[in-house]
């Protein structure tokens, strides 16, 4: 699978998760904060966001099935969750969540379970969309990091195969043929090289 | 496709000259104090971060001082308000900066009435940072 293709799925991907409502902008902040110093930046914030929720998802859980139900306690576990979950920029998530609060603040319990299985399958689904994101994000960087050395690797030998030019020059006595010479002038180096080397070589 | 981050050298140019600023991040939600100490970290390398109001005074209480403190208003033991009003009662006179996931326009008298000098909705971006710092570039 060729480094273009790869990269048109990953960007694809992530279009389809902005214009399907999963993410929103606050995605995009975290993309910025990403550089050299944090590269993975990212993936480390999603994480950390999903091991922290399925805790916060718990004491929902539990605080919903106590007797009688804590709303007060319910709102503050689901305040906690609908922050996390705009820190992310988790849109389908944070939405379900104002609805949760809305029944919670209303005391209405029926009201606060329909909502809550919502929020725990956008939850899932949000998480497998982010996990094949990242693992086709991974792949992208993967191929494009072998072909930045593959490159490097063969500019390095062509390098190398030019400087031992000069060393045969230097034997034939084409001491004045210095390729420093010519490197301020570029393309026709090798052309030049190629005719005074066989010229030389004739001679002899 | 993952944007560039913005460079340090250019968001210090806001604060004027190489001049360091000391941060503190108090905030419950580890993910917040994550992607705040990230966001700060563009602008200074001084950056400290605590779960709770209780460490926050604590930490000022032990000799600690901080240029700016930005302080979440909900927070187990100790909440950003209590923690404002105890910080303002030791004498720091720290810019104390409230951020909530909360209303702010409902919040935003708690927040003044604590003795906080800005208030933002969570979570910050580099642009209200910006925004923060060219203010106390003018009023300093």
């Amino acid at each position: 699978m060729d480094r273009n293709h790869l990269k048109r799925q990953v960007d694809l991907m992530k279009r389809s998760l902005f214009d399907q409502g999963y993410l929103d902008e606050q995605f995009i902040q975290l993309e910025e904060l990403q550089d050299d110093d944090n590269p993975n930046f990212v993936e480390e914030i999603v994480t950390l966001f999903f091991n922290d929720s399925a805790r916060l998802l718990q004491n929902i859980e539990q605080a919903l099935v106590s007797v009688p139900i804590d709303f007060a306690r319910l709102d503050n576990y689901m305040h906690q969750f609908k922050g996390s979950s705009s820190s992310i920029g988790a849109k389908r998530v944070k939405n379900e969540c104002t609805r949760f609060k809305e029944y919670c603040t209303a005391g209405n319990a029926e009201g606060c379970f329909r909502t809550f299985v919502q929020v725990k399958q956008e939850h899932a689904i949000l998480r497998t969309k982010l996990e094949t994101y990242f693992q086709a994000y991974i792949s992208f960087m993967c191929v494009f990091v072998l072909v930045i050395f593959a490159l490097t690797y063969i500019c390095l030998l062509f390098c190398l195969y030019l400087f031992s030019w000069q060393d045969k020059l230097d034997h034939l006595g084409l001491q004045e043929v210095k390729l420093d010479d010519y490197m301020d002038e570029g393309g026709s180096l090798i052309i030049d090289l190629y005719y005074k080397y066989d010229k030389a070589h004739m001679i002899e | 496709m993952f944007g560039k981050g913005a460079s340090s050298s250019k968001s210090m140019e806001i604060i004027g000259s190489e001049k360091k600023f000391s941060v503190l991040i108090v905030d419950d939600d580890p993910i917040i104090r994550k992607i705040h100490g990230a966001l700060v970290s563009k602008f200074t390398t001084e950056i400290q971060e605590v779960k709770n109001g209780k460490e926050a005074v604590d930490l000022c209480r032990s000799g600690a001082s901080f240029d700016i403190i930005f302080i979440d208003k909900k927070m187990p033991i100790m909440n950003g308000l209590e923690a404002t009003k105890e910080l303002r009662a030791m004498g720091v006179n720290s810019t104390i900066v409230g951020v909530t996931s909360c209303d702010l326009s409902s919040e935003r008298n708690d927040f003044i009435a604590a003795g906080q000098n800005q208030c933002y909705e969570k979570p910050l971006t580099i642009e209200k940072i910006k925004s923060l710092l060219s203010e106390l570039n003018k009023n300093n």
